[in-house]
Parts: structure tokens; C-alpha cells; sequence
């Protein structure tokens, strides 16, 4: 007989998941040497059965110079029910885990204030604290370039690559070179560039952007994964195992990696005081990129810098704990200079962050280190895959970050939120995000640079939203943070931007009052 | 204007005004449960790491017995496949079994701190398919807050926290151990 949820949930004590049916007892995944099995890394809690396969959902419609319809896209990813449903337990889960991990630790908020005041503090100095970077990076023997934008950051390791004579380029993950267009950019001039983290490599095999900036392919199921790599790797198009797939990958790309002639990484952080810089991944892929090829090239956003190296310490608890419940990844590397025989590049980028830090309302979209923790708490992301939204960064973060790109393509995006704030409360380095979102759509109802017509504006979230039984459950059951507004965010839909100036007002409650009230979510947990 | 002076003086006009000061970094009281050895052995076991609990020799005899390709980077084994620091890394793409010294452990997370000094080659720790880490347990401490205020952030050219082996969950949440590095990390306190 089935287990019901208070059973299952009295002998392993972790929350029910959101969608029952998905639950089966064992997932094949890695265990410890008593057998236990093991959670660590974006792993679920509990082993989820295999969906059966469905047609991929694609993401949203892109037209040049016309705004994404993220709800056009939404309502396609929740019509593949079987990729929605699997796409909102995972994400919801790893949601789980970081409220696991953070009822460990007891100063949890105030390392929250730490960071966000390291951060504040770096960015209103930001100038002082680049430079400084600089300097010791150069002393340390790192050659460090400068790029205003994306074009100019391709163009810069195009000549470093050139310089050395570089055919083949293995990289890890990094939101920036996504920014930047560098694949595409350097496919255009002939080099050869191979990503080796196994989420990000699904996706640039299937010539997909990735749909989260933790876990690329997790909008993806695991036949989706075997259709691509049998048509890509050459695979056993009726093999979906996972460890077969994990497998073929690391067999396949491990000669591509041993005959590189560069290898490339992104920056989590980059330290001031030393000139060091930090890369954390779970797959050591970017220890690989970095330490087998003789040539490593970091691209570094301007706004990843801290000042001290103790600084760490703050960041390193937090990012992991909230990015995936999982005390730390399983690599965290720090860069300080090239090894024997080596050369070492940072490449300094801007591409509209010296701006945005200029603007009142914006600024402090500056201090996250892009953890992922606001995507996985949001409904609607949860619920309508990265894809949806047609643009380098999805969720709540991409909500504040994608308009500074391109006001008029992404005009609609803001709009697909429900304003519940629970991003803002998961957020480590204390970003309003919510607050953001709202100040965005009057700023871009300001400057009349709403590109969707008011029909399809009204729309906007309004395929998460027209469910709203689901909606309901789904918060009610499984997440007290949430239950603040759930109201306002069904009943008045969006449908009050109608009348002008006349915006919802940001929720009330704000974390603080939250988490007075309810001692961090004891209230209504599972 | 170049780049770098562009962006800098963007930087500088664009600045939040207010000092917003640096804070200080507070030390938290830690609970070890009240044995530092006990709790990172227990953190590094959930994060998909081993311990063994023994000498090198016997590990070896016990855990790797076929192992063709050894490369160890401390006197206390001697492998068979030389590692200098002017080793090529596609010389190491072979190797079965690693073996160094980590220079820190922490309790928090049963993460290992190694080090280029200690390693030799950086890429003998990620191509190698197993690998085993000498810790002293006198080495240990609490936290990450901790392990930073360590002078090895400032010696070395490259420290990485390994913290169990490579691992990805990135197809539908499965765990899997060896990704694209080694495929297990054994830690032997000494
Ligand atoms: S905005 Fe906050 S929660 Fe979202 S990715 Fe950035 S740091 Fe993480």
C-alpha cells in the first residue's frame, strides 16, 4: 500500500514532496561506504522516479527587436506536465536543503548582513577595490586586460588565444561568457570551444542556452539527455541510465580536455587584497580547464570583487548552503598566479555594470553572487522553466537584470512575478529583489518602453497564475515564507498596471517582520 | 581613453555616495558535538568522501589493490609515476591512484585544503580517477571563517577545499561521484 505523506515524511523526517507521484525508493544515485544515501551537490532529498519521456518543451519565441512573451513560453513548458512537475520538485527541493542548512546555523542572518555590507562597501568603492585587484594580480604574475563590453571581451581572448596559436578552448561555466555571446563568437573565427561542466555541455550539445545558472539542464528530463547525446556523442539512443550518460560524457570529453590548448573560467569572487580569484563547481571541471592547458583565461564581471581574503569565509558559507543546501561545493579553488610553466589571463568586464551602478533604484542587483537561491523559491520560475524567459538570466534575478541589457526586449519580464517576496527572503546577500521588480515596472511604464500591447501585458505571469488551485497548494502546503500575500498575488493578477500610476504596493511584510513572527519559518513548515 | 580608464572613471562617477564601512569579520561559536576529529569525519562522510582509518601501505593494499598507475606526491609511499613540477599534465592522465598531503582541514564542511606546493602538478588531484589526502588531525579547524585566517591564502599560487570527490547531480538530481575528476576522495588522518 502507498505510504501517505505523514508516514514517509515521520520516518525520514524531511518535508512531503510537491508532487507525490514522483516518489519512488531508490534513485540509483551515489551512496556513502555504510550506505547511506547521500544528498550533497544539487542531489534531491529524496530519490524521484524517472518520468516517462515527453517532448522537450523549447523556450521562448525570439525575435529580433520584439519583447520575449515569457507567457506564450510558460504556458508551453506547463502543457509537458511531466518536465513541469519534475522542473518544480527539483527546484523546490534544493529550496528544502537551504532552509535545512540554514536552521544549522545559527548566525545564518548574521552572515547575511555581513555579506550584504561587504558587498555595498566594495561596490561604493568599487574603483579603489579594482584597481587594488589589479595591482596585486599583476604582481603575482597574472596579465590582467579591461573590456567595457561583451564584443570587446570576445575580441580580447580571441587575441590572447591567437597570440598562442589556440585551436581548441575547454571551459567551465560562466554566466558572463553567456552575456557575451562567446560561443557564438568564437565558432565565427574558427576555435573550437568545448564546455565541460556535463549540465552545461547537455546544453551547448543541444545548442540551448542554459536554463539556470546553478543547474543548466534542469529543465531537461534524462530521455531528453539521451536524445541529445545519441544524436550529438553517439550514444545508445535506448540507454537513458543516468550513470551511462554521466559516464559518456566524462569518457568523451576527457580527450578533448587532455589536447586543449586553453582552458577558460568564470570567477565567483575576486579578492582585492591578494589578487587571488575563486571558482567553485562540483564537477572540478574548472580545475581541469585551468590546470591542464597551459593557458588559463578567467572572465571576471567587475562586480565579483570582495576586499579581504577572510571575506571568504562569509561568501563560501552562504553560496553553496543557499544555491543547493549543501554546506559547500565540492570545489572551491582559489587563483593567485600562474603555475610553473603556465600563463595566466583575468580579462576585467563590464558590459553595463558601471552603469547600472549609477542607478538609485538598481545598484544593489550589484551584490549577487549569482546563487540561484531567488529562481528556486519562485513560482513561477519553478513553474515555467528558464527558457521562458528568452534571456541570459531567468527567475527574479533576471527580472532586475535582463532590462539594463535591453530595456525593450525584456519590457515584459518584470511583469512575471507575483511580488510574494519570498526571493528577497532567500536572497544571502539581502537583494530587494521584489522591490526591484516593482520599481522596474513603473520605470519602464515611466518611459513608455512597455513593448508588449496591453492585452498580452495583462497575460503576463497569467499562465502560472490562471492556476491558481495549484498555486495555492503548492505554497500552502509546502512553504510558510510564501503565505506572505499569496492574495494579492491571485486576486489582483496584474491587471491594476492598467490603471497608470496607480501600481499594487510592494508587500508589507518585510523579511525582518517575517522572520520576528514566524522564528524563520517555523510557521506552516512541513 | 583605453578600457580600463573608461570603465574606472565610470565607476567613480557612478558610485553610491555614503561610506558604507567595512565591517568586521566576528568569529561564531562553533559545536563540534565536541569532537573536531569526530565532526569532520562525519561532514566529509556526507559530502561523499571516505576515511580510512590506518596506515598508507595497508589503504593502499586494502582499497586499491589493482591499481597499475600510482602517482604520490609524499614521501610517506612512493608511487610509480614520477611527478615534478615539470610534469605535463597529459603525463598524469593515466594515473589511478593520487596521493598528497592536504595543509588544513575543516570541521564545518570535512573539506581538505591542498596546495600547489604539496601537489607538484595541480592536475594530478583532478585527472588521477581515485584519490587519498594525508591530513594531520592537528590540522584541523572549525570553520571556513577559520580556515581563511590561515597564512596559505597568501603563500601559495593555488589552493583548492576538496570536499568529497567530483560529483554532479545535473540529469533529474542523481548523485553521481566522478563527474569529470576523481571518482573518490579517501582521507587518511595521521
Ligand atoms: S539575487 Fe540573491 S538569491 Fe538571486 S541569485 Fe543573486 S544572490 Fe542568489
Amino acid at each position: 500500500m502507498k505510504e501517505s505523506h505523514e508516514q514517509r515524511r515521520a520516518k525520514d523526517g524531511l518535508p512531503a514532496l510537491l508532487h507525490e507521484a514522483l516518489g519512488t525508493p531508490d534513485d540509483g544515485g551515489a551512496k556513502s561506504g555504510s550506505g547511506e544515501r547521500l544528498t550533497h551537490g544539487e542531489a534531491t532529498s529524496r530519490p524521484l522516479q524517472p518520468p516517462p519521456p515527453e517532448r522537450q518543451p523549447r523556450g521562448a519565441k525570439v525575435h529580433h527587436r520584439r519583447p520575449v512573451d515569457h507567457n506564450e513560453a510558460a504556458q508551453r513548458f506547463i502543457d509537458a506536465p511531466r518536465h513541469e512537475k519534475m522542473h518544480d520538485e527539483r527546484l523546490w527541493d534544493l529550496r528544502q536543503k537551504r532552509d535545512r542548512q540554514m536552521h544549522g546555523i545559527p548566525e545564518w542572518e548574521t552572515l547575511r548582513e555581513l555579506a550584504s555590507s561587504i558587498k555595498q562597501h566594495t561596490l561604493a568603492h568599487l574603483g579603489d577595490h579594482l584597481e587594488r585587484f589589479e595591482a596585486q594580480a599583476s604582481a603575482n604574475g597574472i596579465h590582467v586586460h579591461w573590456a567595457q563590453d561583451g564584443a570587446e571581451h570576445n575580441r580580447i581572448v580571441h587575441g590572447i588565444l591567437s597570440d598562442h596559436g589556440a585551436r581548441r578552448l575547454i571551459k567551465s561555466k560562466s554566466m558572463l561568457t553567456e552575456e557575451t555571446g562567446f560561443r557564438h563568437y568564437m565558432q565565427g573565427v574558427g576555435i573550437e570551444v568545448i564546455e565541460t561542466d556535463l549540465g552545461e555541455r547537455i546544453q551547448q550539445l543541444d545548442d540551448e542556452a542554459p536554463s539556470h545558472i546553478v543547474v543548466p539542464a534542469v529543465h531537461k528530463l534524462r530521455s531528453d539527455v539521451a536524445e541529445v547525446f545519441a544524436r550529438t556523442l553517439g550514444t545508445d539512443p535506448n540507454n537513458d541510465d543516468v550513470h551511462y550518460l554521466a559516464e559518456q560524457q566524462r569518457e568523451k570529453t576527457r580527450p578533448l580536455i587532455l589536447g586543449a590548448d586553453a582552458g577558460m573560467t568564470g570567477a565567483n569572487f575576486a579578492v582585492a587584497e591578494t589578487g587571488t580569484f575563486v571558482v567553485c563547481t562540483n564537477e572540478g571541471n574548472a580545475d581541469l580547464s585551468a590546470n591542464v592547458p597551459p593557458l588559463h583565461i578567467a572572465s571576471i564581471g567587475i562586480e565579483k570583487l570582495i576586499p579581504r581574503i577572510a571575506d571568504l569565509g562569509v561568501f563560501i558559507r552562504l553560496l553553496s548552503r543557499s544555491a543547493l543546501g549543501s554546506p559547500i561545493t565540492q570545489y572551491t579553488s582559489h587563483f593567485r598566479g600562474p603555475r610553473h610553466g603556465g600563463e595566466m589571463h583575468v580579462v576585467l568586464v563590464d558590459n553595463g555594470r558601471s552603469a547600472r551602478l549609477g542607478e538609485v533604484d538598481f545598484w544593489e542587483s550589484l551584490k549577487c553572487i549569482r546563487c540561484g537561491a531567488c529562481m528556486n523559491t519562485c513560482p513561477v520560475y519553478r513553474r515555467s522553466g528558464g527558457l521562458s524567459y528568452g534571456a541570459t538570466y531567468s527567475g527574479p534575478i533576471g527580472l532586475i537584470l535582463d532590462p539594463t541589457f535591453d530595456r525593450r526586449r525584456y519590457s515584459s519580464l518584470p511583469f512575471a512575478s507575483t511580488l510574494n517576496g519570498s526571493c528577497t527572503n532567500v536572497c544571502p546577500v539581502k537583494i530587494d529583489i521584489h522591490k526591484q521588480i516593482f520599481a522596474w515596472r513603473k520605470a519602464l511604464a515611466e518611459t513608455h518602453d512597455i513593448g508588449l500591447g496591453k492585452q498580452a501585458l495583462m497575460k503576463a505571469a497569467g499562465a502560472v497564475l490562471s492556476h491558481p488551485k495549484l498555486y495555492r497548494a503548492a505554497i500552502a502546503t509546502a512553504d510558510g515564507a510564501l503565505k506572505v500575500l499569496p492574495d494579492f498575488a491571485v486576486t489582483n493578477r496584474l491587471n491594476t498596471w492598467t490603471q497608470g500610476r496607480d501600481m499594487p504596493e510592494p508587500p508589507r511584510e518585510t523579511f525582518h517582520q517575517w522572520y520576528e513572527r514566524t522564528h524563520g519559518g517555523e510557521e506552516g513548515a512541513q | 581613453m583605453n578600457a580600463r580608464d573608461t570603465i574606472l572613471q565610470r565607476i567613480r562617477e557612478n558610485q553610491p555616495a555614503g561610506a558604507y564601512p567595512l565591517p568586521d569579520l566576528p568569529s561564531f561559536p562553533f559545536d563540534d558535538g565536541g569532537d573536531l576529529v569526530a565532526c569532520f569525519l562525519r561532514n566529509l562522510v556526507a559530502m561523499g568522501g571516505h576515511y580510512y582509518d590506518g596506515t598508507i601501505n595497508a589503504a593502499m593494499a586494502e582499497l586499491f589493490p589493482d591499481a597499475a598507475v600510482i602517482a604520490s606526491t609524499v614521501p610517506d609511499f612512493s608511487g610509480n609515476r614520477a611527478i615534478t613540477s615539470g610534469t605535463e599534465a597529459g603525463q598524469l592522465a593515466d594515473v589511478d591512484v593520487g596521493i598528497t598531503r592536504a595543509s588544513v582541514g575543516v570541521a564545518e564542511t570535512g573539506s581538505v585544503l591542498l596546495v600547489d606546493e604539496n601537489l607538484i602538478s595541480n592536475a594530478v588531484a583532478y585527472l588521477a580517477q581515485h584519490l587519498i589526502v594525508l591530513l594531520d588531525r592537528a590540522s584541523i579547524v572549525t570553520t571556513l571563517q577559520d580556515a581563511y585566517r590561515r597564512p596559505e591564502f597568501h603563500q601559495y599560487r593555488y589552493a583548492s577545499f576538496h570536499t568529497g570527490p567530483s560529483a554532479t547531480a545535473d540529469i533529474e538530481g542523481v548523485l553521481i561521484h566522478g563527474a569529470q575528476g576523481v571518482r573518490s576522495l579517501t582521507v587518511l588522518l595521521t
